[in-house]
């Protein structure tokens, strides 16, 4: 009985171990096979290249949309890596105790508020600021680029500073005993030994940017054409799925949800590039 | 020199701390004037935290400021109509969906967390693949989560749009979540532990219930207060499971929007923006409130520990 009871149980283990392969699987085959018969039905090239969506007229190209989001996922990493790489080191090196308790849990709350506050920051004060210094709607891909910037600020904080952490005292140390300051010491030997924990830092940061749906479609614009500048609008794919998933029937819906299969594969690649980042890391 | 300490005899140093000798504020600034590079990094790190915080700052002062004005007792009503758009039936939603979802995921993440930590061999292939599936799970957009929960449980399994739908879809997405979180509480219990247990000649069963379980529980609570914070801030991928009606559920079957669908639904109506900073108010100081006593609970692990 008791022998029945353990084996029953490590039955039971195994099989809630197992429900994360089969959501991914579960994911995987809904999204491709959904996706797949509209990429099909539309050509492959016109769905992925062609410049047009006009779902009115059957025209679906969502190569907008994949430029779109490419640009404020950029943006985004122009705006958030400097700031979130310089916080992470001055976290790990340059911090006093009594400071790292406060400004520590400030970046883990602000990977806590939700994308919907986030947003809602953007259109009420961000979009008005774009407004007055540049004119316009003030909704654009500059001020897309600002919020998910920040957005992506304690990814990247976290995954670095866990880095330059990890690296060796007697790096900084031996730089210190050759005479360099402080600064020096942590920028030339021991920032370069974390660098691939640094880089994937920025990796995991590019996923959540590229990811992030209900910010940017309150603070891009969402013009379903060609990103025609930094301060015009733009629509990601994300917002894409979001704006018209509500309505959309036949093969509009299916549209939709092949941009959804283009997003997830973009994840894929960032996730692999991810782990073998992480990888390289421990090697 | 820049060296902050004088290296003193092995023996001196951890007994007398104080004979260390400290540069002073003077002689630093005396060392930083022959190096600007430098200073000028140590600014721009300076710098970089400040703003950091400043943001957050900025958000969350914003936020308080302009939306506690707009709290009224109205927007606490039981009833949401056109003319007074309560918040309440959505503050149900949430707790509704919450405990759905995690009714489900907790169940399941512990469990193989056990697995993975009390029972699968060491660099087994089934591990390794729950490692990577589990972490393409974290990376997966919200939005395809709601695509997927869609796909799989609006239309395949006729859910509709439902309470059930959105819960179920949610529950996949803090998953990892919690089956991270658990999994570093359980690796924290000590092996001395189990190997006491297994000398009075405790099962595995029970070695895992009575005696590991009971050592990794704040651990497990502070991941399932994330994975809570988690799907209160939820929009995007309960949108298109959850739906988007605006009364309490009546039943698992039935819509219902969540406080954060709730919000974005004000903001693109566009007719509602003082409600909308009353609802941002909220739902902020829930997942401040979450997010806070989440890292009051790993703390106090942390200490028991040392």
């Amino acid at each position: 009985m008791k022998q029945l009871k353990e084996r029953g149980m490590k039955v039971v283990f195994l099989l809630a171990a197992c429900t994360s392969i089969m959501a991914v699987a579960l994911i995987c085959v809904f999204l491709f096979t959904n996706g797949f018969s509209a990429i099909g039905k539309i050509g492959v090239l016109d769905f992925l290249f062609g410049g047009k969506w006009k779902p009115l007229n059957d025209i679906y190209g969502i190569f907008p949309m994949i430029l779109g989001s490419i640009y404020v996922t950029g943006g985004a990493i122009l705006a958030g890596v400097p700031i979130g790489l310089l916080c992470a080191v001055f976290l790990a090196e340059f911090c006093p105790p009594a400071l790292y308790r406060i400004v520590k849990p400030a970046v883990d709350l602000l990977a806590g508020i939700p994308s919907v506050v986030y947003g809602f920051f953007g259109l009420v004060v961000i979009v008005p600021i774009m407004q007055n210094l540049f004119g316009g709607s003030g909704k654009s891909m500059l001020t897309a680029s600002l919020l998910l910037g920040l957005m992506i600020l304690p990814t990247i904080i976290g995954v670095a500073e866990s880095a330059i952490r990890a690296v060796p005292r007697s790096y900084y140390e031996g730089a210190l005993a050759l005479g360099a300051t402080r600064e020096r010491s942590v920028f030339a030997a021991v920032l370069p030994a974390a660098k691939s924990g640094v880089l994937a830092g920025v990796v995991l940061g590019i996923g959540r940017a590229i990811g992030e749906t209900m910010a940017v479609i309150m603070v891009a614009g969402n013009q379903a054409m060609m990103p025609q500048g930094l301060l015009r609008g733009v629509r990601t794919m994300t917002a894409n799925i979001v704006l018209e998933m509500g309505y959309a029937v036949d093969l509009h819906r299916e549209a939709l949800i092949a941009t959804a299969v283009v997003l997830f594969v973009f994840i894929l690649i960032i996730n692999l590039s991810f782990s073998l980042l992480k990888r390289g890391e421990k090697a | 020199m820049n060296q902050k300490s004088v290296a003193l005899p092995r023996e001196n140093r951890k007994d007398h701390p104080a004979s260390i000798k400290r540069q002073t504020l003077r002689q630093k600034l005396a060392a930083y004037r022959k190096t600007p590079g430098s200073l000028a990094i140590l600014i721009l790190l300076i710098l970089s935290a400040v703003i950091t915080v400043g943001a957050l700052i900025a958000l969350i002062g914003y936020i308080l400021v302009m939306g506690i004005p707009h709290l009224r007792p109205s927007l606490f009503a039981w009833e949401y109509n056109s003319e007074n758009v309560s918040m309440m039936p959505a503050i149900i939603n949430t707790v509704i969906i919450t405990a759905l979802s995690l009714i489900i995921a907790v169940p399941l993440g512990i469990g193989s967390a056990i697995y993975l930590v009390e029972y699968a061999k060491r660099g087994s292939k089934l591990v390794s693949l729950v490692r990577i599936t589990a972490e393409t799970l974290s990376g997966i957009p919200s939005i395809v989560y709601g695509l997927f929960g869609y796909l799989m449980l609006v239309i395949a399994c006729g859910f509709k749009y439902s309470i059930l739908s959105g819960g179920l879809t949610l529950a996949i997405m803090i998953l990892p979540v919690i089956m991270r979180t658990t999994e570093e509480a359980l690796k924290s219990v000590p092996d001395s532990f189990r190997e006491g247990s297994f000398a009075l000649g405790a099962g595995r069963l029970r070695t895992v219930f009575k005696i590991v379980l009971p050592s990794a529980v704040p651990g497990i609570l502070s991941g399932i207060i994330l994975g809570m914070g988690r799907v209160v801030g939820e929009t995007a991928a309960l949108m298109y499971t959850a739906g988007t009606v605006a009364g309490v559920a009546d039943g698992l079957f039935a819509s219902g929007r969540t406080l954060s669908v709730h919000m974005y639904l004000l903001l693109s109506e566009g007719l509602y923006t003082d409600q909308a900073y009353g609802t941002a108010v909220i739902l902020l100081i829930m997942v401040v409130l979450l997010n806070g006593v989440s890292g009051l609970i790993a703390k106090r692990l942390a200490k028991g520990l040392q």
